[in-house]
């Protein structure tokens, strides 16, 4: 056996793999050693220590009975020895080979021996905290919470991985230096600070759905980690509809990840979609979530963007989709965040209701129109709504304007094509 | 651990000293300083006098003592005043630091105090 294969416990059939001990353990454990510990980077590393002392032991002594607690303890012991060896000798570099696998016991640490709670949700807010900055944000979200490796979260976001890992270093230095706390905001603050969170795990997985440079449409590892994030977060927040809201949102998206790309990788816009390659099991859920989230009668934008899907998701082809529903929802979504973009998706609902023309009207009388002029899915749209008016030269130059500001080739080569078909459409008049 | 509060505003924003705002805005800081007081979060703060005031001084080693007219730098934005306060967490002072009356209309940069052992 080599040392990438997972171990497996001798005792009582159980088999515990160690990658999957690692993702759910290695948050939970984290999350509960930073709290007592109060820094994080001592606590990753102990655990990354920890971690690998149980990659070398565990198959010769097989899983413990239960694995997270024994990383607990070690990874703790580890980390106090840490501490009392830099008080002696500040430049002892610290040797995890000399150290002794056994773990020891003290009384603080008995309290955990059967369960360790889960303090995830207050890791989850200090990594989502407003003074850390986005990129930061999810990067320290997918290492603490997800358990990624800084590798493939440089990868993942088209950065180096020395990028990303000073990036996070930075970001835990800060969380130190400038005291950013190791709580769940109390009941004031909770709202405002739970839109951060919901943002960062929707950025997440816009990173990965919506490539917006980068020659893959779809990233699909990200969207599994958003997922995973917004599962766990609902497991924490019962109460609380946005979060369910996201749920649906990203459930509802995802469920059309196999239909939304051709096989050469060009991105299938939701009209042109092959609707049977839609995953009616991520549907059903999605629109569970949403029910969910409905029976405590808050709106909020991500219950609003998920309906809207959901109104997508029921119509068996593009012919039959219930644009009066999209409309209205969007109204209200529009209501609660008036701004250009909103208002762009809006007017091309609108375009199926009250038609293109009217669509056009409105998105020019939007007080932000402005904001617009270098936004790609404005010219996107413009191209669309002029070629249904039959105004094709506006249509071309639209299009012409899409290209020039799309960063994905691949979504460069959709809209290259559609230009050839508007301009063939010209030559024949 | 104690934070200092820099309150950077465009002058040209903010209300006009002799008009009913103003007075307002004044009356808005009292009562911030009052409840940062009696919190016992308060350890000194201090309106400054406009850049126009500003002298800088630059004394580089091996060169002659220099002093310019005016801020060490130009920008919309000057430094109008300070508080530096105790508090428990950086959430404790970016919460008093939003209810500054310059952060209507200017940036307030919360930076901790370096501490060293």
């Amino acid at each position: 056996m080599n040392a990438s294969d997972p171990p497996s416990s001798s005792t009582e059939g159980a088999v515990c793999t160690l990658p999957d001990i690692t993702r759910e353990c290695w948050s939970r454990v984290l999350a509960l050693l930073t709290t007592r510990l109060r820094n994080l980077q001592l606590a990753e590393d102990m655990l990354q220590n920890a971690v690998l002392t149980a990659l070398e032991t565990w198959p010769k002594r097989g899983v413990p009975d239960n694995p997270q607690s024994w990383l607990y303890r070690v990874a703790m012991n580890r980390a106090i020895d840490q501490l009392r060896r830099v008080q002696k000798h500040p430049t002892q570099p610290f040797d995890v080979t000399s150290e002794n696998l056994v773990p020891t016991f003290s009384d603080n640490l008995t309290e955990y021996e059967s369960g360790i709670p889960d303090e995830r949700l207050r890791m989850i807010f200090t990594c989502c905290h407003p003074a850390i900055a986005p990129e930061a944000q999810m990067g320290l979200t997918l290492r603490t919470i997800c358990g990624l490796s800084t590798g493939d979260i440089a990868r993942a976001f088209l950065v180096t991985e020395s990028t990303m890992a000073q990036r996070l270093v930075r970001v835990k230095r800060k969380i130190i230096h400038a005291g950013i706390p190791y709580e769940v905001p109390d009941a004031d603050h909770l709202p405002e600070r739970l839109e951060a969170v919901l943002a960062v795990i929707y950025l997440i997985f816009n990173e990965g759905y919506a490539s917006s440079s980068g020659d893959r449409t779809i990233r699909t590892d990200l969207c599994e980690e958003a997922l995973y994030l917004v599962g766990e977060l609902a497991a924490c927040l019962p109460d609380e509809p946005e979060v369910l809201g996201l749920q649906a949102l990203m459930l509802l998206h995802d469920s059309r990840r196999e239909a939304r790309v051709a096989e050469d990788g060009r991105p299938i816009m939701l009209f042109d979609q092959d609707r049977s390659l839609w995953n009616t099991a991520k549907i059903q859920q999605g629109m569970h979530c949403l029910h969910l989230a409905s029976q405590f009668q808050v709106s909020g934008v991500y219950q609003l963007q998920a309906a809207i899907s959901a109104v997508h998701a029921r119509a068996p082809e593009a012919s039959r989709t219930h644009w009066p529903a999209i409309v209205a929802l969007y109204a209200e979504l529009y209501r609660l965040t008036p701004n250009a973009v909103v208002g762009l998706n809006y007017a091309q609902a609108m375009s199926y209701t009250r038609g293109p023309a009217e669509a056009l009207r409105f998105i020019r009388s939007l007080p932000d129109f402005d904001a617009l002029q270098n936004y790609q899915p404005y010219y996107a749209a413009l191209a669309d709504l002029y070629e249904r008016l039959e105004s094709l030269d506006e249509a071309i130059s639209a299009c012409t304007r899409a290209i020039e500001l799309s960063k994905n080739s691949q979504e460069k080569h959709y809209l290259s094509d559609k230009l050839a078909v508007l301009t063939s459409k010209v030559a024949k008049h | 651990m104690q934070y200092m509060l820099l309150i950077y505003s465009d002058s040209s924003l903010g209300p006009v000293p002799g008009t009913e705002e103003f007075g307002k805005m004044i009356a808005d800081y009292q009562e911030f300083t009052e409840e940062v007081k009696e919190s016992g979060a308060l350890v000194s703060g201090d309106a400054l006098q406009d850049t126009t005031t500003a002298t800088t001084v630059r004394a580089p080693a091996g060169g002659s003592v220099t002093m310019t007219d005016g801020p060490f730098a130009e920008t919309k934005e000057t430094l109008g005043g300070y508080y530096l306060l105790d508090c428990k967490d950086l959430d404790e002072a970016l919460a008093y630091a939003a209810k500054i009356p310059t952060a209507a209309y200017g940036s307030i940069e919360v930076r901790p105090v370096m501490v060293f052992d």
